[in-house]
């Protein structure tokens, strides 16, 4: 059984206990092995994964030691990867070679970081359940029944399986924290900007962030040290500094003010909102104080992201039309036409005004609302979703099935902020629960912070599913 | 007596000659090259590629909105065009809607019309279609390359002053130095919208209930014939009192005539919302100070300077400003000239009679050339008047007949004096003759 994080995989890699090879190639046979259960993959890279791990070991061996070097990982399938197939889930792309990488792609190279392959995902991330892919869904680890959440669920799965180390995904709103609340692992959603949208394809662009699914919070903070920084090809990222994510990251919480807002936990089920109230309480047992909070209720987020979001997909999607590249509009999935509809409809002469227009102006209020709030608190906390996996089969026919799985991440989400998914323990069923640990706008270093001194007090992580 | 007063208005597009494209790093110049050669995720609209706004064109656009006498605004962004067309790589074109960078202009021309300026914004070009018998091809060389629209108020009346517009507009850009505006390579595309007004409204200043469009014109004098063509069809269609349809309509060189190309039912709806993936744009005073202290003296600046500072005539001014190089030629011959007391008239003379290549003339060399032309001139007026005095004296009889109101007569002692002298300036030897003759 292998069961590594990037931070005690690279300790054997230095002390040369194994070669990135041996470690690639045994997550290779455990995806083989796992995946007709899982399905967390729609495609597996193992030659070429082999040929960087190799030469990883060489480069370690000529005494490189850049970051991630020989760490396999896997990626989200909406990620621009040179010359592998990016179908982000849709038959649409079946056989589309990117011939170029993502930023963040690049960056993980360039970090040494070696590519098992692409996780499978909701079509074009249009989902949280990762049932909406064309390549069947991903099964929650935790058991096979349910589903993984999503649009990352693949992402999530396969860090949840121990199929990879660590997987990259991408949040539009909830699509890191949700799939990660489900299976029982980190998903950090950075501030919008914070980490290069260049190369994803591009979803609700004024939103989509990608970032790290992990084991441990160092991992993310390792991970997301990587990623970050400003991007000359994307105008909206963020030229201020990266600090040291690590640095801080072991900081005494004493005196951490955390918000909690009552309308965070409306609706909630019961086992789900204890055991989040627990992990506060153990916050609080390290000198963290809480301080109820009101913030816009998180219901009118699912009206603003709705109109945003498929305006924006309506535009982004309408390039492939099939002529230069990938199938015709006809392989496009009931959930895209859906939102492409709406999206037309809500920009369309007329509408406007009524939809897309004033959906902006409640987005500035969410906005204002959370910078008003962070004046207070340096932390809002809540459950990242308001029920533990559902059975495969429960978005079918749910053309709001997303939007109200994500209801609770969807107004940091609107506002651009940092939020990371701790696990806080397990429903009666087995079925992993998450917190969602929201910052500022680039407060990364916060909330990392705060997941690592809770998870040092809870070792939620260190239990695995059963496969 | 024609019933209806044209009312035109006109969209102009030009593309800026920035070494790169409006949002990716591609060479911009697509003239003549291998198809699909300048290409990248980002013109090639690829799953994930962003635009990031090139700083450049952005000036650029700015200055010829100043130029134009136009407000900027100091809050800009872009927006998303969202429409279907084989050429348009993203299905979208990134322009600009409600916040144009400049707004609220004018030109005046030489007759005193001013033109109001309502836009100047900033898009980017499409791909090229090229149609092969069965097969269209697809060259993206131009996609994404910088594209300025400037858009009139509809104030003119007739195809003259557009013409005129169209002339100080290209001016303009080439004097800024931001666009070759070079027609026959489509650096300049121009699109006319025409209706006619009843005279017994005029005072009304009410639109006419229809507007016709005319597309992609890409020569000043397509332009002018497709305003006169539509002049007289509207006016046929008026006269049986219909209406005109709404709709846009192509220019046929072959047939001298326009067509319907699309009516007003499939009139787009190009569903503009802002782009998200460029932040909006905050402009501070004291960068546009910085770009219209970049702005060198315009056409109409400099006409008038010539005229007070150099004595020049309109007429000259006028020529020796149409274009910058060659006005500031005139003035570098000029500041070379005092020094052999040349005036600048004598100057302005030699560069519009004798048009030399200012590329390869220095100006102190065509100083040189205009003094001993002016020695050479000298020499020959003695040699002149001796040739002209043989010739009345040899022919009195057609001396007489000019003395008595034969016109024709002059011309032909012009003749005789010519054949002796060879090649000299005619109108100076006529000159010569009718003064001596008297």
């Amino acid at each position: 059984m292998i069961n590594f994080t990037i931070t005690n995989a690279l300790k054997k890699l230095k002390n040369k206990e194994i070669s990135s090879v041996e470690l690639t190639k045994a997550y290779l046979a455990r995806i083989k092995k796992l995946e007709p259960k899982i399905n967390a993959f729609v495609t597996v890279t193992e030659n070429e994964a082999i040929e960087e791990a190799r030469k990883a070991d060489k480069k370690r061996a000529a005494g490189s030691d850049s970051p991630l070097l020989g760490i396999p990982l896997s990626i989200k399938d909406n990620f621009s990867t040179k010359g592998i197939r990016t179908t982000a889930s849709s038959r649409v792309l079946d056989d589309y070679i990117p011939p170029f990488d993502a930023t963040v792609v690049k960056k993980l190279k360039n970090a040494g970081a070696v590519i098992l392959g692409k996780t499978n995902m909701d079509a074009w991330a249009h989902g949280s359940s990762t049932e909406t892919s064309d390549y069947g869904s991903t099964k929650n680890p935790w058991d096979t029944d349910y589903l993984p959440g999503g649009s990352s669920g693949g992402g999530a799965a396969s860090v949840a399986s121990d199929e990879t180390i660590a997987a990259i995904g991408s949040e539009t709103a909830g699509s890191i924290r949700q799939p990660a609340s489900w299976c029982g692992v980190v998903g950090l959603k950075p501030t919008y900007g914070r980490v290069s949208r260049y190369g994803v394809v591009a979803m609700g662009s004024s939103l989509d962030s990608p970032g790290p699914i992990t084991k441990s919070v160092t991992d993310a903070a390792i991970l997301l040290q990587v990623l970050a920084g400003s991007d000359p090809y994307d105008a909206t990222t963020s030229p201020l500094p990266i600090p040291d994510y690590l640095k801080n990251i072991n900081k005494n919480i004493r005196g951490l003010k955390i918000g909690i807002s009552d309308d965070y936990f409306d609706g909630v089920d019961n086992e789900v909102k204890e055991k989040v109230e627990d992990a506060i309480q153990v916050l609080e047992k390290l000198g963290a104080k809480t301080k109820n909070i009101k913030l816009i209720h998180p219901k009118y987020s699912i009206a603003v992201y709705t109109i945003i979001q498929r305006a924006e997909v309506s535009s982004n999607l309408a390039r492939f039309d099939g002529i230069r590249y990938g199938n015709d509009r006809s392989y496009f999935g009931d959930e895209a036409k859906r939102r492409i509809m709406l999206g037309t409809y809500t920009l369309s002469a007329g509408y406007y005004d009524a939809y897309y227009n004033k959906a902006m102006k409640v987005r500035t209020a969410i906005i204002n609302d959370f910078n008003k709030a962070f004046n207070n608190v340096d932390v809002i906390i809540g459950p990242t979703s308001p029920t533990t996996a559902l059975k495969v089969g429960a978005s079918k026919d749910q053309s709001m099935f997303g939007e109200l799985q994500d209801m609770l991440v969807e107004p940091s989400s609107l506002a651009g902020l940092s939020g990371v998914n701790v696990p806080v323990g397990f429903s009666k069923a087995g079925l992993p629960i998450g917190m969602d640990i929201i910052g500022p706008q680039l407060g990364e270093e916060i909330i990392l912070n705060t997941a690592y001194k809770y998870e040092q007090e809870t070792n939620w992580n260190k239990i695995k599913p059963k496969l | 007596m024609n019933k209806y007063t044209p009312v035109i208005g006109l969209e102009t597009h030009v593309e800026l000659k920035t070494s790169s494209k409006m949002f990716c790093g591609c060479a911009a110049n697509y003239f003549g090259k291998q198809p699909n050669s300048q290409t990248c995720p980002v013109c090639l609209g690829l799953p994930g590629a962003l635009p990031v706004p090139n700083k450049k064109a952005i000036d650029w656009c700015i200055k010829i909105s100043l130029s134009l006498n136009c407000k900027i605004n100091m809050f800009s962004k872009f927006d998303r065009k969202n429409y279907f067309y084989p050429d348009l790589s993203k299905g979208y074109q990134i322009s600009q809607y409600d916040l144009p960078f400049g707004h609220n202009g004018h030109i005046t021309l030489s007759n005193g019309n001013r033109i109001r300026i309502r836009r100047v914004h900033m898009e980017e070009d499409t791909g090229k279609l090229i149609h092969d018998g069965e097969i269209s091809l697809i060259d993206f060389n131009r996609s994404g390359v910088p594209l300025v629209e400037i858009v009139t108020e509809p104030d003119f009346h007739d195809a003259k002053d557009v013409k005129e517009y169209l002339q100080k507009l290209r001016q303009a850009v080439r004097y800024l130095d931001v666009a070759d505006a070079d027609m026959e390579k489509g650096d300049m595309r121009l699109e006319p919208n025409i209706s006619l007004r009843d005279k017994q409204q005029e005072t009304s200043n009410i639109l006419p209930n229809y507007k016709v469009e005319v597309k992609n014109i890409n020569s000043f004098k397509f332009v002018e014939k497709a305003v006169n063509y539509e002049i007289k069809r509207q006016t046929e269609i008026l006269d049986k009192n219909e209406v005109p349809p709404q709709e846009t309509r192509g220019w046929d060189e072959i047939q001298q005539k326009t067509f319907s190309q699309r009516s007003k039912e499939d009139a787009m709806d190009y569903r503009y919302f802002p782009e998200p993936d460029i932040p909006p744009i905050t402009f501070t005073d004291t960068q546009i100070a910085e770009l219209k202290s970049q702005i060198p003296e315009l056409p109409d600046a400099k006409r008038k300077r010539f005229e007070a500072e150099y004595k020049l005539t309109e007429y000259d001014a006028e020529i020796l400003t149409r274009e910058k190089n060659l006005a500031d030629y005139f003035e570098n011959t000029v500041k070379v000239g005092q020094d052999y007391k040349i005036n600048p008239k004598q100057i302005a003379n030699t560069i519009i009679n004798k048009k030399p290549n200012i590329e390869n003339i220095l100006p102190a060399t065509l100083v040189k050339i205009i003094v001993k032309a002016g020695q050479t001139d000298a020499m020959d007026e003695k040699k002149l008047q001796k040739v002209v005095k043989e010739v009345l004296t040899q022919n009195t009889k057609a001396v007489e007949e000019y003395l008595g109101g034969k016109e024709n007569a002059l011309m032909f002692l012009l003749g005789q004096a010519m054949k002796k002298l060879g090649k000299v300036d005619a109108s100076q030897v006529k000159q010569l003759l009718v003064k001596m003759i008297k």
